[in-house]
């Protein structure tokens, strides 16, 4: 990847930018990154968007403590539609994290080095992203401190979780999940938390990242082990992050609910959470640039190929769709066939389409190179993306639910505001850790960028 | 000279690339030193095989843990469903092994994630707070943009005004006494 032919054809120059602007040194980019962290005071943006988001997260803790208080009943949430925006809110979000680990492990599989400057903060968006997905099961419990109920512990009761369903399933793959990617961005942080013990300029600093740092010297004999757990780590990840996907999808797939109960849903749904995590990804990545400074590491090559991936996965996620509904009618399936004309034609029809303009029909524009060389029409797009993700999961929950088998047992469902405050709160709760997170740890893997300098001047460009 | 002995560490050099790092580990091993290590701001390629570190013990780690989360998964599941709690529900079969393979999944890649990371760590004799070779001022840049080889002070061949002599000849940038005291 990292070779660079001159070529005459002038797209062909274009499409083969460097990764790492031209002229870095091993001491520049640890400077530059460090610097972001060590000394620069924080901005008038940054202390604006921190306490948006901070005030978010507090309506979401008052959000929390009146559904402490009531109960469950503040939301919008009835039989048929037992989970409402609990359930579509946490798809969204654990998808969202999908990403962070695609970039993480299954790109580092594949060699490709354009990761290297996206994966820390694409781990970090992870690692958030789970903790406001794991917050609406856990809410929605309604009698949230009896949570440890679904891990096998030995109770008086003698009674044990129900492992053949798919809720408990799901326990073990979110909180694997959340383990093994804070194990691995912790692994991945080590070296460069060992940077900034060295180049901490007050003593808070050096005591703090000399804790976390946890005595790491760089010698050859760690690095030799430690290269040796991260490939390891990024082979287990990369089964980790299909496998959780897949059995969210099968909290739905597993029942027998027109519209869930079909085989495409572990494939589509994994696909839809590579295809919203990295419109996040490019949702954060570009004002992080532009903030920072960091246009030489997060290139328009990053961008432009994050762009291709997601037009990828939206197009198998597109594929879905289509399977979804032609299966409808090949089965021949009475209610599956209901189930796909309300969608076209019921009272949540509007959401379809819109879901269909988001998903479908604008990502299309990222098949020219004019779109995704565009960085405002990339960050709108990452929007839209987003916004069509989370309606997905709302057609699918909702629709389905509304309209199941027995006229009798139809409803609707409108969310309160209660349910748009939590919903809110939680994407406080996401940026609030986001901003944090660039200000106190290093947004870009330090010594891999090193690793990338040493490639640059090993294949002679690069480094003066 | 013997007396430095005590209260050196080793004596450090330090270099500008990671060619000339491993050029000069593999030319240390060739002088005979047996206790060298190499300290660099990122991974170098061969340098582990040019000091003389050829495996780790991870991988099988990772294996050990790997297993135990398979087999205590399932074994969970079994023992929960099959002999402490029995449903029958309609004549199904207690152990529906099917159903186990999710969490039995999840946990085999629970345990090897686990034993990988804490078994790095533990080779590494990480968390170490304290190390002689912080002692060197210079070394800070060890994380950041130079390259250190240390021959040790245990070493048999080691001899302070020998070694710092080699290194020199190795084209070390600078050469770093480490101490021992704290």
């Amino acid at each position: 990847m990292s070779d660079i032919e001159p070529l005459e054809n002038q797209s062909e120059i274009r499409r083969l930018e460097p990764l790492l602007e031209p002229g870095h040194t091993y001491a520049s980019v640890t400077d530059k990154i460090a610097a972001v962290v060590l000394t620069r005071p924080p901005s008038m943006g940054w202390i604006l968007g921190f306490s948006v988001s901070f005030c978010l997260v507090m309506a979401l803790f008052v959000s929390i403590a009146w559904l402490m208080i009531k109960g469950v009943g503040i939301w919008g949430i009835n039989i048929p539609i037992g989970w409402g925006f609990a359930i579509v809110n946490f798809v969204w979000w654990i998808g969202i994290g999908h990403a962070g680990t695609l970039i993480s492990a299954i790109l580092f599989l594949l060699n490709q080095k354009w990761r290297t400057s996206i994966n820390r903060f694409a781990e970090a968006m992870t690692l958030f992203a789970v903790a406001c997905a794991g917050t609406f099961p856990l809410i929605h419990m309604g009698r949230p401190w009896m949570a440890y109920y679904t891990m096998p512990y030995p109770s008086t009761m003698g009674l044990w979780p129900q492992f053949r369903s798919p809720l408990i399933w799901d326990v073990f793959a979110v909180s694997t999940y959340g383990t093994v990617s804070l194990m691995f961005w912790f692994v991945g942080l080590l070296p460069d938390l060992a940077t900034l013990r060295d180049r901490a300029k007050n003593r808070t600093q050096q005591v703090i990242y000399g804790i976390l740092s946890m005595g790491w010297r760089g010698s050859a004999h760690h690095w030799h082990r430690y290269q040796s757990a991260y490939l390891l780590l990024a082979g287990l990840a990369t089964p980790l992050v299909l496998s959780v996907h897949t059995v969210v999808s099968f909290d739905f797939a597993i029942a027998i609910v027109p519209g869930w109960h079909t085989t495409i849903f572990p494939p589509y749904f994994v696909a839809g959470a590579i295809y919203s995590g990295f419109a996040m990804v490019l949702t954060l990545a570009i004002p992080l640039r532009k903030a920072y400074g960091l246009e030489d590491f997060i290139t328009m090559r990053h961008l432009d190929n994050m762009a291709k991936v997601m037009l990828a996965t939206g197009l198998i996620v597109a594929y879905g769709y289509a399977v979804e509904f032609f299966m409808a009618f090949y089965s021949g399936n009475k209610f599956d066939v209901f189930l796909a004309q309300q969608r076209l034609h019921g009272p949540y029809s509007h959401f379809y389409f819109a879901l269909i303009l988001c998903n479908i029909l604008t990502p299309q524009l990222l098949w020219f190179e004019k779109v995704r060389r565009n960085i405002a029409a990339l960050f709108v797009m990452s929007l839209v993306i987003n916004t069509g993700m989370w309606l997905e999961r709302f057609v699918i929950v909702v629709i389905s639910l509304t309209r199941d088998f027995m006229p009798s047992a139809w409803g609707r469902y409108s969310a309160t505001f209660w349910d748009y405050s939590t919903f809110a709160g939680t994407i406080g709760l996401f940026v609030m850790l986001i901003f944090l997170f660039v200000r106190t740890l290093p947004a870009i893997a330090i010594a891999e960028m090193r690793e990338l300098v040493a490639h640059q001047s090993e294949s002679g460009e690069g480094k003066s | 000279m013997t007396e430095h002995h005590s209260d050196s560490y080793g004596v450090m050099g330090e270099f500008l690339t990671p060619e000339q790092l491993l050029n000069a580990a593999g030319k240390a091993r060739q002088a005979g030193y047996k206790y060298i290590s190499a300290y660099t701001p990122f991974p170098v390629e061969g340098l582990a095989r040019a000091i003389g570190f050829p495996r780790t013990g991870v991988p099988l780690l990772t294996l050990l843990g790997g297993s135990l989360g398979c087999l205590g998964g399932f074994g969970l599941q079994y023992w929960c469903s099959v002999i402490s709690y029995p449903i029958n529900v309609g004549g199904r079969p207690l152990n529906s092994w099917p159903a186990f393979i999710p969490v039995t999944f999840e946990l085999t890649i629970l345990g090897a994630a686990t034993f990988a990371v804490l078994g790095m760590l533990a080779l590494n004799l990480l968390p170490q707070p304290y190390h002689p070779v912080f002692n060197v001022e210079r070394f800070s840049h060890a994380s950041s943009d130079r390259f250190f080889l240390c021959i040790e002070s245990r070493d048999p061949k080691f001899h302070l005004a020998e070694t710092t002599k080699f290194l020199q000849s190795v084209q070390a940038h600078h050469v770093h006494e480490v101490s021992n005291a704290e």
